[in-house]
């Protein structure tokens, strides 16, 4: 694309999509669940109206630098992941800014974002927090090893360390999917997903019950309402990692929305079914079968 | 001297009239590995210590536009300072199903603008009730629960629990019973919403300009008081 | 049941006892005899679990009254050992070595009633009231609603809306 003005407005235009698409998710999978249950659950615009709340709020302190800059490293760590991610195979306007290499650099966004998180929540003054901080990073790092394992099986069996080759090699048909020609590497990159969205069981770290020691215990108001926008911007933004990684891309907008949001619903399904895991059980779970299916992946290709 | 008056906000009852000093409250002097000297005491809030302003609000438009989103999302500390407290779990079940309304429990109260102080209130929850309360930011909004909270209740001639909340804190709305059933309660959040949407509900604004009133109160009930005047 | 009174009696010097339903009995004995009463009902006759320590203001008298629960399990009996102190010096023996929970009932009686265990643990700390500088509040000569008027601040009774009487005409109007 020659204009750069206007390949930042088609990117401007996904990202607005994208982050309307999370919050409309979130309340989606939880009334859902709570249908499941037999409640009625939240109405669908309520993130909206919660946002709304938080951003409109009159009091607000600080903590100073660090505990500011947080958030804004979060949202940083979200908007950049979006940036390099390619969202509709085939229409070079919604490829955002995708260029061969990226895969390497999504991994660095990703962890961006944490790093900053456990940075300013550290200084928000409660003495609890680190300890927060400490267990999330913990868990993190545990997760991010299958995922490695399974994207470098990947990048051996596609050749390829771009995301856009990638996705063009599973075009075809469903048999092409990497679920069908690699199911071992996909089953580590699976479990890693688990971990990733930090959705039930692994949601130690954010769960209501464990804020009191847990990261966003201080973050009130703005700040609130920066992270939870950027939950809904990392949410989608990861599925749409995984679905140009395992599930063959998207050909238009409709596909991308069905695909991801049943990409999440795995996650859901698994989440109702099982407990919270301490930091430690996950810790354990994830250097056990998720670490021996990602070395048997690499053995495989080789 | 009037510089310092403004911003010395300390505790009226220093060391030398606290009949109830604690060890570690008092201030001392601390020398770091270097050899300097810190001065340190505890009960001072090195971040903030002015007294609270008042935060009115702007346009009216804008305004009426943000009451309606904060009504709509009430966010309940989750603090039971009673046994009234009891009846806001069955809320959460499926025959009365709060979250449709929007209504969520928070754990922190720099996250949550509702604070229900349901049942009765003695010497040392009050302490604790006030320091939340001071935490949370504005706008805040304060449901009172029970008859304990009108006019003392059951308890209305015990040594321990205070008999009138509005002496103390700023109350929006009070429901009656002992204890209220959910549908109460649910009849109290909906008066609750329409007060919010008609813009009358500014507790907060009403506890800064009547601070010295209630912060008389508050000390006269509360001997033991160690902590600052107002806790951000 | 009968034959652990009767060697109850036989060694300490017990006041009096009675019988209630069938597995609670009661001993009273001397204020000196109370912790080698306890010690031998616990190592000897196998009351093991310790179930409670309250205390009663007999201002009448001019004493207090310390009740003392044990349990035995396995005959599935209770008793309660009762102890009378006088009122002007309120102190007792403390018997937290024997059960460690002892401690806190001792707490709550120093705190409510006045009584002093001497070298139990924390006794003098505050417990249930903080800030409190009156006198122990359980004693019958403290006035609760008058000190609850005074300091609280009562809220005066709307004029003219008797509960009483309201409730009577809108619930029996028709009678006198």
């Amino acid at each position: 694309m020659e204009n750069i003005a206007a390949k930042l407005l088609w990117t401007f235009l996904g990202l607005l999509i994208v982050l309307n698409w999370g919050m409309l998710k979130t309340s989606l999978i939880r009334k859902i669940v709570a249908r499941v249950g037999g409640r009625y659950g939240i109405r669908w615009y309520q993130p909206w109206i919660n946002l709304i709340k938080l951003y409109g709020t009159r009091g607000q302190l600080s903590h100073g630098v660090m505990f500011y800059l947080g958030p804004v490293f979060r949202i940083a760590g979200g908007i950049g992941l979006f940036l390099f991610m390619p969202l509709i195979f085939g229409d070079p306007r919604w490829s955002n800014f995708a260029f061969a290499g990226d895969l390497i650099l999504l991994l660095y966004f990703k962890f961006f974002g944490m790093l900053g998180m456990a940075l300013g929540a550290g200084e928000g003054g409660h003495p609890y927090s680190a300890i927060g901080v400490s267990r999330g990073l913990s868990q993190y790092t545990a997760v991010e090893i299958p995922f490695t394992l399974g994207i470098i099986a990947l990048a051996v069996q596609y050749d390829t360390l771009s995301l856009t080759e990638m996705v063009a090699a599973q075009q075809g048909g469903i048999a092409n999917w990497t679920i069908v020609t690699n199911p071992i590497a996909s089953a580590a990159l699976l479990f890693s997903m688990l971990g990733i969205f930090m959705h039930a069981p692994f949601d130690l770290v954010k769960a209501p019950n464990e804020i009191p020691i847990g990261p966003p215990t201080e973050y009130h108001a703005s700040y609130l309402g920066v992270l939870r926008t950027n939950a809904a911007i990392l949410h989608i933004t990861e599925a749409i990692l995984f679905m140009n990684l395992l599930f063959g891309g998207a050909n238009n907008w409709i596909e991308l929305i069905i695909k991801t949001f049943l990409i999440y619903f795995i996650t859901v399904f698994i989440g109702v079914v099982f407990p919270r895991f301490r930091i430690e059980q996950s810790v354990r779970f994830f250097f056990g079968v998720p670490l021996i299916l990602g070395l048997l992946a690499i053995i495989l290709i080789m | 001297m009037s510089e310092e008056t403004k911003h010395n906000n300390q505790p009226e009852n220093t060391e030398e009239t606290n009949k109830f000093p604690k060890a570690h409250l008092q201030k001392r002097t601390v020398y770091s590995p270097d050899g300097e000297k810190i001065e340190v005491d505890p009960l001072q809030d090195y971040y903030l210590q002015d007294r609270p302003e008042r935060r009115d609000p702007r346009y009216r438009a804008v305004e009426k536009f943000l009451n309606w989103a904060r009504s709509e999302s009430l966010w309940i500390l989750g603090f039971g300072t009673g046994c009234g407290s009891i009846e806001l779990p069955p809320l959460t079940t499926p025959r009365f199903d709060a979250f449709r309304f929007g209504i969520a429990m928070r754990p922190t109260p720099r996250q949550s603008n509702l604070f229900i102080i349901s049942g009765y209130l003695s010497i040392k929850t009050l302490k604790r009730a006030i320091r939340s309360y001071e935490q949370m930011p504005d706008p805040k909004y304060v449901v009172a629960l029970g008859s304990c909270t009108i006019n003392g209740g059951m308890y209305f001639d015990s040594y321990n629990t205070i008999n009138r909340l509005d002496k103390y804190m700023p109350v929006d709305v009070y429901i009656a019973g002992c204890m209220p059933r959910p549908e109460a309660l649910i009849a109290g959040f909906n008066k609750l919403k329409q007060k919010i949407k008609e813009g009358r509900a500014e507790g907060a604004n009403e506890y800064v300009q009547r601070f010295d009133e209630y912060k008389a109160n508050q000390k006269q009930i509360i001997k033991d008081w160690n902590m600052p005047d107002y806790n951000w | 049941m009968k034959e652990i009174l009767e060697r109850i009696n036989q060694q300490f010097n017990c006041i009096g006892h009675e019988f209630q339903p069938e597995n609670l009995s009661w001993v009273q004995v001397d204020k000196k005899q109370l912790v080698p009463l306890l010690s031998y009902l616990k190592h000897t006759e196998k009351f093991t679990h310790f179930v409670l320590l309250t205390a009663v203001d007999w201002i009448e008298n001019n004493e207090f009254q310390l009740n003392y629960l044990l349990t035995n399990h396995t005959l599935h009996q209770d008793i309660a050992i009762r102890v009378m102190i006088s009122r002007d010096e309120a102190e007792m023996e403390t018997a937290h070595h024997l059960w460690q929970q002892i401690a806190t009932y001792q707490r709550e009686i120093y705190e409510m009633y006045g009584i002093d265990f001497p070298s139990s643990p924390r006794v003098h700390e505050s417990f249930l009231l903080e800030g409190w500088d009156g006198i122990p509040p359980m004693r019958r000569e403290f006035d609760t609603k008058k000190y609850s008027e005074e300091t609280f601040f009562p809220r005066p009774r709307p004029e003219g809306k008797d509960p009483q009487t309201h409730m009577k005409q809108k619930l029996y109007p028709n009678e006198e």
